[in-house]
């Protein structure tokens, strides 16, 4: 069989990686070609992108295109087999299969001040939808925490959209402390309309418990285990108000007030023994 | 083979043969196909009991028609070209319907040898003249004028490939847009390797791509494209999307850890090739008692694949009894040969779990049946009392599938139905002229056969439209071609 679905991938044809540029540690930015996602994306869709033969798919934002060149930016942090063996390509290596654009695009809110928060590599995931909402018009106030200095992706293009609070856990950069007092303080000072959440889900349910009391819509970019990202599998339910529904076709954005986070986090660690394993016989392929 | 043909009494006392099978304790652990298909020996035997009917009758219990007395005969002639030739008139996927057809409701049904005693096993006989024409040159196709028009069919699934060949034998130049990276729709993704090895569908797929027909696999119509791109770029559109939207059971219980779709637990191993974990990156959970719930084709297919991934326990939950399984009734009978435990006349409850929220059980009820449903099945009713938990790691919830709406619901101008089914006429077109539907997106989770029918019957409908149609190639639709990436002109 295996053999048989070598044949048929060679035969297909396969996505360029024209950069890719280390971000921090474990974060890299690819430049890939995929004209007929980059021509049809917007703000908050993603892509599925499998390297080849044998590896996993796996969803990643499209954290900006170039309709005109054909390419799409992928930004990845490593963070188990298949996002390293990502980061490890060479500009000129192909990735085999980018399906897309898939989930709903943003539904981009434009009245009063739109905090957008995000954490880690969710800069990236908000980057485009800040840039959505700038470029409608909105007043955006961005909030991005890491961990530490050297972690901190995607700042400089997010301060280019409007004001910048940059936050970091042992305080090297920015204020000292989480995304979350940064929030609060600013909601105390300015109330926003809406806010944007993208990160780890600690990070996400934390955002969402902050603005619930003050009664500020509060949008999520949910990131549950995906397979084929068509509405077909049902691996990637999450549960919103009560009501099972799949990120990838009825999200991935969904109101943060209703969503199980418990539930979203705990389901993504179904593999987790798995991700020690796959990681462990890389090594010792490759040692 | 034989020179003098046999008379009625000797054919009628030849028994049914038997499709001799891998062995059930060694298969049950491996993804190897169960049936090993007939020997030409035992093919002409079979043939043999065939009475060649004036009146065929088992030609009406197919939905393709195939001439089942012609090739029949072509086999007892010993010409299995030409038995082939005639296989393939009819049906361009024999090697998949001999595998999967539910022959026992359809063809075979009406076999009148099947009204005393055993039918014709009509299945395995098309299923080895297939595999002999796989393994034998055989043109299908004479070469056709290009017509010079265009047709998208939306779908790589069993209706969409049939209507690809079909079109493409025609001369129109076709594009099949599949959104998952492999096509064959079910036959890949769903129906597992042990009943219908990927091997045959992509000899299949092989097959249409020397006749020209393009695939273009990771495009999702809806997302990469819109139907509107589709009729603006083509001269007419097929959508065959399929039904394959998991449905859950609704109760408490199935976000814990340990509970899949039927889709997303097949999906894992024959798409994605878990089983083969780490060597393949995507993971699945091998559970040591699984618990699957429905009695389809689906379930029976998990439930089977469960204990070739090492389950010790591997347990059937379904609520009405042996006689309403919608299974075909020869998965059923290998499930009982490998070990599968059958828990008939029982329904779920909830699913449980323990403080880290993996599965530690289905809570369940007995059930009497009542009357007769909307369905003509007869209703499982709950019998108090009856409450009990089936311990198990896993739970594979296989109880059908529905209509996906990211496709209509990009196109708002598509008629549905009100469970988002597409509205077609009997030529097969929707509300919007030049785009047609078919398969399971038009008749709801029925079959391969019949979405192979619609396929090939509605090619036949799109050509004459065609030909009906004049051609326009205006400046929008150039635009729209060149802007989208959909060809020139
Ligand atoms: C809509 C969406 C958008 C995303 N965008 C980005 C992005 O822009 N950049 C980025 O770096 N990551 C993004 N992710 C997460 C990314 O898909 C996962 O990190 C990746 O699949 C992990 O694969 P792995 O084999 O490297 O790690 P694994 O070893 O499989 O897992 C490592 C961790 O990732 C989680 N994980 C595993 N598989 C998935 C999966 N299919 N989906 C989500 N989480 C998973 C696991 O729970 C675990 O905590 C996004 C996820 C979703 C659903
Ligand atoms: C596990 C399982 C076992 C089965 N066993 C049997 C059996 O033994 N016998 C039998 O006769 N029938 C069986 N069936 C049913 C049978 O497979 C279906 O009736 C048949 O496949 C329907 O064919 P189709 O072409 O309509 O759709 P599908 O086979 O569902 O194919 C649809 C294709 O369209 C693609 N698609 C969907 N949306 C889009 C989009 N927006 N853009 C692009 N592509 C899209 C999908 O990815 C898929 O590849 C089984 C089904 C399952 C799930
Ligand atoms: S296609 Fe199916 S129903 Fe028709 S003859 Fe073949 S096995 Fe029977
Ligand atoms: S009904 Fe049975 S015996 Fe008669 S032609 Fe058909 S297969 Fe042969
Ligand atoms: S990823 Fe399969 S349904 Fe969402």
């Amino acid at each position: 069989m295996n053999d048989q679905q070598n044949t048929w991938v060679m035969a297909a044809s396969g996505h360029e990686v024209i950069t890719n540029t280390q971000l921090s540690q474990d974060v890299h930015k690819l430049v890939v070609t995929a004209p007929r996602v980059a021509a049809a994306r917007l703000p908050g869709q993603f892509v599925i992108v499998r390297l080849g033969d044998g590896a996993e798919r796996i969803p990643l934002t499209i954290a900006d295109s170039n309709a005109e060149n054909g390419t799409i930016v992928l930004v990845v942090q490593a963070v188990g087999k298949s996002t390293s063996d990502l980061v490890g390509l060479s500009a000129g290596d192909h990735i085999h299969d980018v399906v897309g654009p898939l989930g709903r695009p943003s539904d981009l809110v434009v009245e009063g001040t739109v905090v957008c928060v995000a954490g880690g590599v969710g800069a990236a995931v908000m980057y485009p939808i800040a840039q959505g909402l700038a470029a409608l018009g909105a007043d955006v106030i961005t909030v991005l925490g890491a961990r530490t200095a050297a972690s901190v992706v995607y700042a400089d293009e997010l301060a280019a959209l409007g004001e910048l609070i940059l936050c970091t856990d042992d305080g090297t950069a920015g204020r000292t402390g989480f995304v979350t007092d940064a929030l609060a303080d600013l909601l105390g000072k300015r109330p926003a309309a809406v806010v944007y959440a993208a990160g780890p889900v600690p990070m996400m349910r934390a955002v969402a418990a902050v603005t619930q009391p003050r009664d500020v819509r509060t949008i999520v970019s949910l990131n549950p285990i995906m397979v084929d990202g068509t509405g077909m599998c049902g691996g990637c339910r999450v549960t919103v108000d009560g009501k099972m529904r799949f990120a990838c076709v009825d999200g991935p954005e969904f109101d943060a007030h209703g969503v199980d986070f418990d539930e979203l986090d705990d389901r993504l660690g179904t593999y987790r023994e798995f991700e020690r394993q796959a990681m462990t016989h890389v090594c010792r392929s490759a040692g | 083979m034989t020179d003098r043909p046999l008379s009625k009494r000797e054919r009628l006392k030849i028994d049914r043969q038997e499709m001799p099978t891998s062995d059930a304790a060694e298969r049950s652990r491996s993804f190897t196909e169960v049936n090993v298909g007939f020997t030409e020996q035992i093919a002409l035997l079979e043939a043999q009991r065939c009475l060649d009917c004036k009146r065929a009758t088992c030609v009406d219990g197919c939905p393709v028609s195939v001439d089942i007395p012609s090739f029949m005969g072509e086999i007892e002639r010993g010409d299995l070209a030409a038995a082939a030739r005639i296989l393939f008139a009819d049906n361009s996927l024999p090697a998949v319907t001999g595998r999967v057809c539910p022959q026992e409701t359809q063809c075979e049904a009406l076999c009148v040898r099947g009204r005393k005693g055993a039918p014709v096993a009509i299945g395995h006989l098309e299923r080895f003249i297939a595999d002999w024409a796989r393994g034998h040159h055989h043109d299908d196709v004479a070469a056709v004028e290009p017509s010079g028009r265009r047709v998208a069919v939306i779908g790589a699934g069993p209706g969409g490939l049939t209507a690809a060949g079909e079109l493409s034998r025609r001369g129109h130049a076709v594009t099949v847009f599949e959104a998952l990276h492999l096509p064959g729709g079910v036959l890949s993704y769903g129906i597992p390797e042990f009943r219908l090895p990927n091997e045959i569908v992509m000899d299949e797929v092989r097959r249409l791509e020397a006749l020209g027909v393009q695939i273009e696999c990771n495009v999702v119509i809806g997302r990469t494209y819109t139907l509107e791109d589709l009729q603006a770029g083509f001269d007419a559109v097929f959508v065959s999307v399929g039904a394959g939207l998991p449905m859950f059971l609704d109760i408490p219980g199935e976000g814990l850890k340990g509970v899949y779709s039927a889709n997303e637990y097949l999906t894992r191993i024959n798409l994605m090739q878990s089983y083969a974990f780490p060597d393949a990156n995507t993971p699945v959970l091998h559970g040591d008692r699984v618990v699957v719930i429905g009695g389809g084709n689906v379930a029976i297919d998990a439930v089977r694949t469960a204990l070739r991934l090492g389950a010790h326990e591997a347990t059937i939950v379904y609520r009405r009894g042996r006689n309403e399984l919608p299974a075909r009734v020869e998965e059923v009978s290998h499930a009982d040969e490998e070990g599968v435990r059958f828990q008939l006349q029982v329904s779920p409850l909830a699913i449980e779990g323990n403080d880290e929220r993996w599965v530690t059980g289905v809570r369940c009820v007995d059930t009497e049946l009542g009357e007769p449903d909307e369905s003509g099945r007869r209703r499982p009713m709950p019998i108090e009392g009856s409450e009990r938990v089936i311990p198990c790691d896993t739970v594979v919830v296989a109880v059908g599938t529905r209509a996906n709406p990211l496709l209509t619901s990009a196109s708002p101008n598509l008629a549905v139905t009100n469970r988002g089914y597409l509205i077609a006429d009997d030529r097969g077109m929707t509300n919007l002229p030049g785009v047609f539907a078919g398969g399971d997106i038009v008749r709801g989770s029925a079959t391969v056969i019949l979405a192979m029918g619609d396929g090939k019957r509605i090619a036949g409908t799109i050509d004459e439209y065609l030909h009906a149609t004049a051609v326009t190639i205006d400046s929008h639709r150039r635009r729209v071609m060149s802007e989208k990436g959909l060809g020139t002109w």
